[in-house]
């Protein structure tokens, strides 16, 4: 067998592949098919997910068509439904919690590749993964019963009274709302774009930091200088890999942002998201077009993250070309 | 870390072994447990490694034994995006796919859920271990004259043993955690149930999100003890899986 590039056969072995079936014995043959089948269910459950989506959905699109997207009014009693207020608050929330978490990931990323001792790296790197594997429920309760009454006391009403006059600080203090959602998404993609961002840091080759430093550069500018430009594709894919995540998110979010219709421009108010709107939504739904809505709302999701997924893997992958064991 | 710190002091307080041994009782009553939310978890994560798994590292070994580069590249493009597909996504369209056609919410269905979540990250993992072995190794079984199924199960797979493993493992603790697909899989059940096809069952995450936006604090007080069994189990899966990695 010959192996090309990337140790993917070529030649006699190549044409085993396109016809697996025609290979040089019984057990070959059938175990070619069968992986071949078990490697393209992959792409038929991408096929297939998209496919169930639109074939449920296909009552609501047909009643609403593009007005679906740009209809404010979510009203299940008056059998009306529009996809704005959950997407303004997808998008919103997504963005407060890249606003928040960017700065300090990318801090801690810069500090765990280029700063840190070696024995602090491997502690460290460990917290941060174990942080992101933290259920996203259990963060959910941690927000509702501790996160929730903080920015209640803390920030809306120490801000009661003095800052209201500005529209993103008016509203009722809660606690429940679009601020809360986007702090807690921030926590649960910090690690995300931290482990990503270090990743593609340490892919940056030494030689580039050590023609930097043998120009006399100091540790800082070697950083913003060489490192930061070397890698900045790769930095971009993963703070946008963050917001395919934060996007999506679902049960935490649903715990604290407090179900609220309307578009305002205040923090405090209680909003919703597209995902959460199908998560609370989804078993009160009592008639068919109800349930098409909310399976459209998923749809328009689904497109949402996959086109924001394709972007940040095409450059982190431009990269650092395997990504390796890097979790979601 | 200060997460970590609450969920262990507020779970710790509400932990008892009825917790894990008792059913749920009627609202607002103290006491009761969680048993019947632990068997389904078990039951539905069960049944999403049995599919998962397999399938995960079939596509896995095919990217890497078979594919050419193209088809390779488009598989692996696919498997990093269906990754990045929300929870609630796949939820739904299992809903669609099985709850809907077989008439009712299932264990099936939710391991069915799960198994697609993890798919996608059990194959990408198998593959990137399957690519660290070896190209001559490969090469000395087939100049054997072993055939190529065989040359793949029996020399490839065991080399790259502990990497499929962890990988598997770190997809099981991604499933354990997940609620989203759950709501309209599982969806749930106040009593124990064994059946994998024929009612609904419960799951620790799916108990811990009802109990968390209940009004009734003794309820509380247990879905911190349930969060608690939940992040220790999903904490020492993962765990265990980096050491695998690391002792080599």
């Amino acid at each position: 067998m010959r192996l090309g590039r990337r140790g993917a056969p070529v030649g006699e072995a190549a044409l085993a592949v396109r016809r697996p079936w025609r290979a040089a014995n019984a057990g070959d043959a059938i175990a070619g098919v069968i992986a071949a089948g078990l490697g393209f269910s992959v792409l038929v459950l991408a096929g297939l997910l998209v496919y169930e989506l639109v074939d449920k959905s296909w009552q609501s699109i047909t009643e609403f068509g593009l007005g679906f997207i740009t209809s404010t009014t979510w009203d299940p009693v008056a059998r009306e439904f529009g996809a704005a207020p959950a997407i303004y608050g997808t998008l919103v929330s997504s963005i407060i919690a890249l606003i928040l978490a960017v700065p300090v990931s990318i801090g801690a990323a810069i500090f765990l590749s280029e700063i840190a001792p070696p024995w602090l790296r491997n502690p460290f790197s460990f917290l941060v993964e174990m942080l992101a594997a933290l259920p996203s429920v259990v963060l959910g309760l941690w927000g509702l019963y501790v996160l929730v009454p903080w920015v209640r006391e803390f920030v809306e009403k120490a801000t009661l009274g003095r800052l209201n006059f500005i529209p993103l600080f008016s509203g009722p203090p809660f606690g429940v709302g679009m601020l809360a959602a986007g702090l807690i998404l921030s926590i649960m993609i910090l690690p995300i774009i931290s482990a990503i961002a270090r990743d593609v840091m340490l892919a940056v080759p030494t030689s580039q930091r050590e023609a930097m430093l043998a120009l006399g550069a100091t540790k800082w500018e070697v950083i913003s200088g060489a490192v930061l430009p070397y890698c900045r594709s790769g930095l971009v894919g993963a703070v946008i890999l963050g917001l395919g995540r934060a996007l999506g998110e679902t049960m935490a979010v649903t715990m604290v942002i407090g179900r609220g219709y309307n578009i305002t421009a205040s923090l405090f108010r209680p909003a919703s998201t597209a995902s959460s709107t199908v998560a609370s939504e989804f078993n009160e739904a009592t008639y068919q077009l109800y349930i098409s809505a909310l399976v459209e709302l998923a749809l328009i999701l689904l497109a949402i993250t996959v086109v924001v997924n394709i972007v940040a893997r095409l450059l982190v992958w431009r990269i650092a070309k395997s990504p390796g064991l890097i979790r979601e | 870390m200060l997460i970590l710190g609450f969920v262990l002091a507020k779970g710790i307080s509400s932990l008892n072994i009825d917790l894990l041994t008792k059913m749920p009782v009627p609202e607002g009553e103290a006491g009761g447990g969680v048993a019947n939310s632990i068997v389904g978890s078990l039951m539905t994560i069960g049944i999403a490694a049995l599919i998962g798994i397999p399938v995960g590292i079939g596509a896995g070994a095919f990217v890497s034994e078979y594919a050419g580069n193209r088809l390779g590249d488009v598989i692996r493009f696919t498997a990093d995006v269906l990754t990045g597909v929300p929870s609630i996504v796949v939820g739904i369209f299992v809903y669609g796919l099985v709850v809907l056609r077989m008439g009712n919410f299932s264990a099936l269905a939710a391991g069915i859920a799960l198994a697609i979540i993890m798919l996608p990250i059990v194959a990408r993992s198998s593959e990137e271990m399957l690519r660290l072995v070896p190209h001559s190794q490969r090469e000395a079984a087939l100049a054997l004259g072993i055939t190529r199924w065989r040359t793949i199960l029996n020399v490839v797979m065991p080399a790259a043993q502990r990497g499929l493993l962890t990988g598997a493992l770190l997809a099981v603790a991604r499933a354990a955690g997940e609620t989203a697909p759950l709501l309209f899989t599982a969806l749930g059940n106040r009593f124990m149930s064994l059946s994998v096809t024929g009612e609904p069952v419960d799951a620790l995450p799916l108990r811990i999100y009802r109990y968390a936006t209940g009004p009734y604090s003794e309820q509380h007080g247990q879905a911190w003890a349930a969060s608690l069994v939940l992040v220790v189990t999903v904490f020492v899966i993962s765990l265990s899986a980096r050491l695998l990695l690391r002792r080599r």
